[in-house]
């Protein structure tokens, strides 16, 4: 099972050496038999999985199967899912059962791929290593005693233990790519506005985007071809024309022009992690590709306009959730106010607590200009950054994460240090571009390391193509946890 | 710039989140720490540089002003924590 990658599967049903139901029953039973030691999913329901897979495999009987009807994938709690319980990894949504899909969803279900469950998360999106979840932390599968990055932990470690053969996961400021790279697994984040954010419940409007993780660049290309398209209902999802996102997978490198941004490669990046990403640039360049210094100069300072832009977002998103139309009502109150404070009290938890405060001060009269403008003046000089950098070069390259998976609770006490875990993905987001982790080592201590890709706007074919190559010539991808 | 403890109450009220005393003095370092990471921005001279509020230039949508969305009321408030007669309960709030 866990050698599996959807182009496998989707071999083994087209030939009908398996159907669907006996590989739904098949990952069942590994979540079933792991599950209690990751807590990678939030909710399974092998009852709704199997009758989702039945009906793949009567699709199939009936001639109407696609490239991956019938192969399942494991989803983000973030995607509302229709009859399922959505939490967004909150106590504040912990009774919800959604009554509607989200775009994904929908996809996904119009793809015929049977969902596996739903993963488990990060509060709100709201961290780098799992930890806030009111369901529990998720462990790393390749050292339980690690986070598997954030926030989409739960689908990282999921596909990382072959619990799944891929999860949908959602990138604010890195929560796909930090906890792909944790995990040793391959996870891309579109270009803002390419996958649609109806039913992906809002953390950071301007900044959040739904992608694929799973496996391999090539399975992330499949994934995307269902995922990404316009979408009506999302104001900002782009009326582009459906792109064939495995279209240059195969394309040699030779000619390739990779820009490597020094601030990437300086200060507070691990020595193992260095040293890993310095054995891809050479790959690369045996491969065909040129490499190019480039840089990004005010990349130092997308944490903090990140901060600053972020929770400012949140704190108004994250209004909805007053104990009036859904999800949590605190049992006792005496007005309305009262009843307002403390469903929201009891509600979230401390960092999305933190959050919203840091969002409601920058945004509150006085202050707006010195902060919240401010950091959107930021934004612009880093998106312009990449703009310049786009010149000499056809894609970035650097690492994902300063460094490997850390242990639960090393930073748990600390927002800072765990803020700073993302400072290599978070302008990615800022200047809305894709950008993509894939496996390209392991450490002293056997964890496994990300390697990051940005490509330019809607340069997420090339971007896959340089992925897969990598894939091609190496083996980090196929390479998976002992004794799981 | 550091926050106070009555800068953090003011900031829990505006948000709609009750602190109470005992957790007050934990927000305060916490986000006194956060802002500590934020200040770093203020050493950047942005003097006419235009805020970039979005990713992608838009504009908005418009659409025909049409119905397009079943009635689905009773499967939202199936979800919510109170309702009669079709209308979300919350205490009174007008004498």
């Amino acid at each position: 099972m866990l050698d599996h990658t959807l182009r496998s599967l989707s071999t083994l049903l087209a030939d009908g050496k398996a159907s669907s139901v006996e590989l739904c029953r098949d990952y069942l039973a590994r979540i079933q038999a792991l599950n209690p030691t990751l807590n990678a999913f939030i909710t399974v329901d092998a009852d709704k999985t199997l009758a989702e897979a039945d009906a793949a495999d009567a699709r199939r009987a009936a001639g109407q199967a696609g490239p991956l009807t019938g192969v399942p994938i494991a989803h983000k709690d973030i995607f509302c899912a229709e009859g399922w319980l959505t939490t967004c990894g909150s106590k504040m949504l912990a009774n919800f059962v959604s009554p509607y899909d989200a775009h994904v969803i929908e996809r996904f279900k119009a793809a015929g791929m049977p969902a596996l469950g739903k993963t488990n998360m990060d509060e709100f999106a709201m961290g780098s290593s799992n930890e806030t979840s009111y369901f529990g932390p998720v462990k790393n599968p390749w050292d339980s005693s690690r986070v598997p990055g954030g926030s989409s932990g739960g689908s990282a470690a999921c596909v990382a233990a072959g619990l799944a053969p891929a999860a949908t996961g959602t990138d604010t400021g890195g929560s796909i790519r930090q906890p792909a790279a944790l995990c040793g697994i391959t996870g891309l984040k579109p270009t803002y506005g390419v996958v649609s954010r109806y039913g992906m419940i809002a953390f950071a409007s301007s900044l959040d985007q739904g992608g694929p993780m799973a496996r391999t660049a090539e399975d992330c290309a499949w994934l995307l071809n269902v995922m990404a398209g316009f979408d009506a209902r999302d104001s900002t999802s782009l009326e582009r024309a459906q792109e064939d996102y495995t279209r240059d997978l195969t394309k040699p490198l030779a000619g390739l022009r990779i820009g490597l941004p020094r601030e990437f490669f300086g200060e507070g990046l691990s020595g193992d992690t260095a040293r890993a990403v310095e054995a891809a640039i050479a790959q690369y360049r045996k491969l065909g590709a040129e490499t190019v210094e480039v840089s990004l100069p005010n990349s130092s300072l997308s944490v903090a306009a990140y901060y600053v832009l972020a929770p400012a977002e949140a704190s108004s998103n994250l209004s909805r959730f007053d104990g009036v139309r859904y999800g949590y009502r605190t049992p006792e109150y005496k007005d309305l106010t009262d009843m307002y404070e403390k469903t929201r009290a009891e509600g979230f938890g401390a960092e999305v607590k933190r959050r919203i405060m840091i969002g409601t001060y920058v945004l509150s009269h006085g202050y707006y200009d010195a902060y919240y403008i401010q950091a959107q003046r930021l934004r612009r000089l880093i998106a312009n950054d990449f703009a310049e950098a786009f010149k000499a070069c056809d894609v970035i390259l650097g690492p994902t994460a300063p460094s490997t998976a850390f242990r639960l609770g090393e930073k748990a006490d600390d927002p800072v240090q765990m803020y700073l875990s993302d400072i290599y993905t978070i302008a990615v987001n800022l200047a809305g571009l894709p950008g993509m982790s894939l496996p390209c080592g392991f450490d002293g201590q056997g964890l496994p390391i990300g390697l990051q890709l940005i490509g330019n706007y809607f340069g997420e074919a090339r971007m896959l193509n340089v992925a897969h190559q990598y894939q091609l010539a190496t083996d980090w991808h196929a390479r998976a946890p002992q004794g799981i | 710039m550091s926050l106070s403890i009555d800068d953090v109450q003011r900031i829990a009220k505006l948000a709609r989140i009750r602190v109470n005393a005992a957790e007050v003095a934990g927000y305060q370092t916490q986000l006194n720490g956060i802002f500590g990471l934020i200040e770093a921005m203020q050493a950047v001279d942005t003097a006419g540089v235009e805020p970039m509020s979005h990713a992608q230039d838009l504009t908005q949508r418009l659409r025909a002003d049409a119905v397009t969305e079943p009635d689905r009321r009773q499967a939202f408030q199936a979800v919510a924590p109170q309702t009669e007669n079709g209308l979300y309960l919350v205490p009174k709030v007008i004498e």
